[in-house]
């Protein structure tokens, strides 16, 4: 066990029913660090979250939280760590001042008050503090979200796609606070579909089915994907992306408003897939593989696909 | 051009087919709609009866010459009166019925027989609990009849003069506590635990499917929080409502309806927070149930029908059958109407309604306890 770990945990596995959520999952992540947790709708992310801040109890697996035992010390881990879900779940017949007041209770804060406005001023809401949450529109709801799971201090945070549904200038400074927290100590959790989001995390997990296949730095998972892109340009992309479309090495064709990005694992395959079109009227250049390029290709693995860490 | 849509049946037909396969999912809703013809059926047809015969009566006995006998046997036979115990003094009598553990009270007095062949008309006392108009009317009304026909067959040989008189006895009877048979003495007081049964139980049967629903459990839980605690503090500013509930319906009571109140109203105050916690407790037991805020108004209505009917708050408790009865005894609410009854109309002192209290304990901690394990701590 590595006292550096916020998050330590091993074979982490939950069943529902015939259903395996989440299957044999480990993950370390360092205190301090901002760990992106990837993957599509339904692959477990939401239910490993949940068995790390004590709301589901794991059917096998060990580990630590904060060197708290995940299944023993589940009341412990629950006043360190600050979990925001992914649905509002503040009172919306409660004003901003008392939802936050309603938290603070809850941890037994000393200093209630104080820890309220400081919470309020922070938010930027002091002129707003008796409005009611309900009224709040979805990037506020988010915020004041954040700064509920926060109020009691915690030293790991659990977020669960916190900004699904938020203007991309209300996203940077959720982003910009996160990293702040993150230089003082804190150590993130945080679920997302956003690739700009995922490019800005010190470390990626990325979860199909259950199973962690990718775990590490942005470009190491880039790196590890060994996906090679070619951009084209030119006239009747969609026409030519039809034709593209199935060809042995070519394994996505996306659209990139005037350009289509091509890719395949194997780089010879690729090239000669593509080299009947590499003709007037059409521009062809090497790019860098994108995550979400990475992330789509990690999409199609077929379930089982071999894990790598 | 604003065309107006016309009436389409595809469309309309898409609605009730959607309905129907949203009504088949829950199946809560499905069983209750069921459920509720049912039971309102066999309450109405079998279990309720306006003209309750074979009441509980104690009989004080102090002469048994034979036309005694012949009196006693006649009562008994008239179907109304079933003798069950015996008493042997005036105040016996009173506590037995203050207790509510029969309906009447027949005196008959010392030298009864010789008296009844003397032609002295002698007095039978018969002492009623009147609370209920409704369940001692028919009795009290068929009584004479019956003594006059029983008698009558006496009255032959020497005794045949007394056949002529208007009737060989002197038949008294005395409505207690309700002397003037006021509908309103019984049912004002007995609506202070019906509303409290419908708007307690409803109230928190609400409180935590909506948690549930509105995605605020997951955020509870997250947070270190105990199972008792969030329970408690889901019911004591319940029990705040329930008493400022109780506050105003004894103001109405008085002011508007007149309504006696001849105990003592602390007493009647302090046993009632355990009749609301018990209704508060069984909202949070349906709340941990039901799936979605409909189903737990759903439950607590399901609650309320019985305890509605069976409690002998509409109909005359001893005129159910022996089954409706005993499921009416296991409700909180039977047990509090007598309380309040007993309280205002009769006077009753604590020992009076400590008989009725314990049952209302016990379901009290029945349902808090299932309330906190039925409450899960986590998701799963």
């Amino acid at each position: 066990m590595n006292d550096d770990c916020a998050i330590d945990v091993r074979g982490m596995t939950k069943r529902f029913g015939g259903l395996t959520a989440v299957d044999r999952i480990d993950l370390q992540v360092r205190a301090g660090q901002i760990c992106g947790f990837l993957g599509p709708n339904g692959s477990g992310k939401t239910t490993f979250i949940r068995m790390l801040c004590g709301l589901l109890r794991p059917d096998s697996g060990s580990g630590t939280c904060l060197g708290l035992d995940v299944v023993t010390q589940s009341a412990a881990i629950k006043r360190q760590v600050g979990y925001m879900t992914q649905r509002f779940s503040f009172y919306d017949d409660l004003s901003i001042a008392e939802n936050l007041d309603f938290v603070a209770r809850m941890y037994c804060m000393q200093n209630r008050r104080a820890a309220v406005d400081e919470s309020i001023e922070r938010l930027g809401l002091t002129g707003r503090r008796n409005q009611l949450a309900g009224e709040l529109s979805g990037g506020w709801k988010q915020r004041l979200a954040l700064a509920a799971c926060m109020i009691h201090k915690p030293r790991l945070l659990l977020l669960d796609e916190p900004t699904a549904g938020v203007d991309p200038r209300a996203r940077r400074e959720f982003w910009e606070e996160i990293h702040r927290l993150a230089a003082e100590g804190l150590t993130f959790l945080i679920a997302t579909h956003y690739m700009d989001e995922a490019e800005r995390c010190h470390r990626l997990a990325f979860i199909l089915s259950g199973i962690l296949l990718v775990h590490g730095s942005p470009a190491e998972v880039i790196g590890r994907s060994g996906l090679t892109t070619w951009a084209v340009a030119g006239p009747d992309l969609a026409g030519l992306a039809g034709q593209l479309q199935g060809r042995p090495g070519i394994e996505q064709v996306v659209a990139f408003g005037t350009t289509l990005h091509v890719s395949g694992a194997d780089a010879g395959a690729l090239e000669q897939a593509i080299a009947s079109f590499r003709a007037a009227p059409y521009e062809w250049h090497r790019t860098a593989s994108g995550l979400e390029d990475v992330f789509i290709q990690l999409m199609e693995t077929p379930n089982g696909g071999t894990p790598c860490s | 051009m604003n065309a107006r849509y016309e009436f389409s049946f595809e469309r309309f037909r898409a609605m009730v087919v959607k309905e129907f396969i949203q009504m088949r999912r829950d199946r809560v809703t499905l069983a209750i709609m069921i459920g509720i013809p049912l039971i309102q059926m066999i309450i109405f047809g079998f279990a309720i009866n306006s003209d309750p015969k074979h009441l509980p009566a104690a009989l004080l006995q102090a002469d048994y010459g034979p036309q005694a006998r012949s009196l006693v046997q006649a009562i008994q036979n008239s179907g109304y009166l079933n003798f069950v115990m015996k008493v042997h003094s005036e105040k016996q009598g009173r506590d037995v019925l203050a207790r509510n553990r029969v309906q009447f009270v027949v005196t008959i007095p010392e030298n009864f027989s010789r008296d009844f062949v003397r032609g002295d008309r002698p007095a039978i006392l018969v002492e009623a609990d009147a609370t209920d108009p409704a369940a001692t009317g028919n009795a009290l009304g068929s009584l004479a009849g019956s003594i006059n026909s029983a008698l009558g067959h006496d009255l032959t040989g020497p005794l045949a003069f007394l056949a002529r008189s208007e009737s060989p006895v002197d038949l008294r009877i005395h409505p207690l506590y309700n002397p003037e048979a006021i509908t309103q003495y019984n049912i004002v007081p007995g609506l202070m635990g019906v509303v409290l049964t419908m708007t307690m139980v409803m109230i928190t049967g609400l409180a935590i499917t909506r948690e549930r629903e509105r995605g605020t459990m997951e955020n509870l839980l997250s947070m270190p929080t105990r199972p008792f605690e969030v329970l408690l503090g889901k019911i004591v500013p319940y029990i705040l409502v329930g008493y400022v509930q109780i506050g105003l319906i004894l103001v109405v009571s008085r002011l508007l309806f007149r309504v006696p109140m001849v105990g003592s109203l602390s007493l009647l105050l302090a046993v009632a927070i355990i009749f609301i916690v018990a209704n508060l407790a069984m909202g949070i037991t349906f709340s941990t149930v039901a799936q979605n805020q409909l189903q737990a108004v759903q439950m607590a209505f399901f609650f309320f029908l019985p305890s509605l009917l069976l409690s002998g708050f509409m109909f005359p408790f001893r005129g159910m059958p022996r089954w409706a009865q005993a499921i009416g005894e296991l409700l909180p609410l039977t047990h509090f109407l007598r309380i309040v009854r007993g309280i205002l109309l009769k006077g009753n002192g604590f020992e009076d309604v400590a008989v009725d209290l314990w049952p209302i304990v016990l379901f009290a901690a029945l349902a808090v306890a299932l309330g906190v394990k039925r409450y899960r701590r986590t998701l799963d």
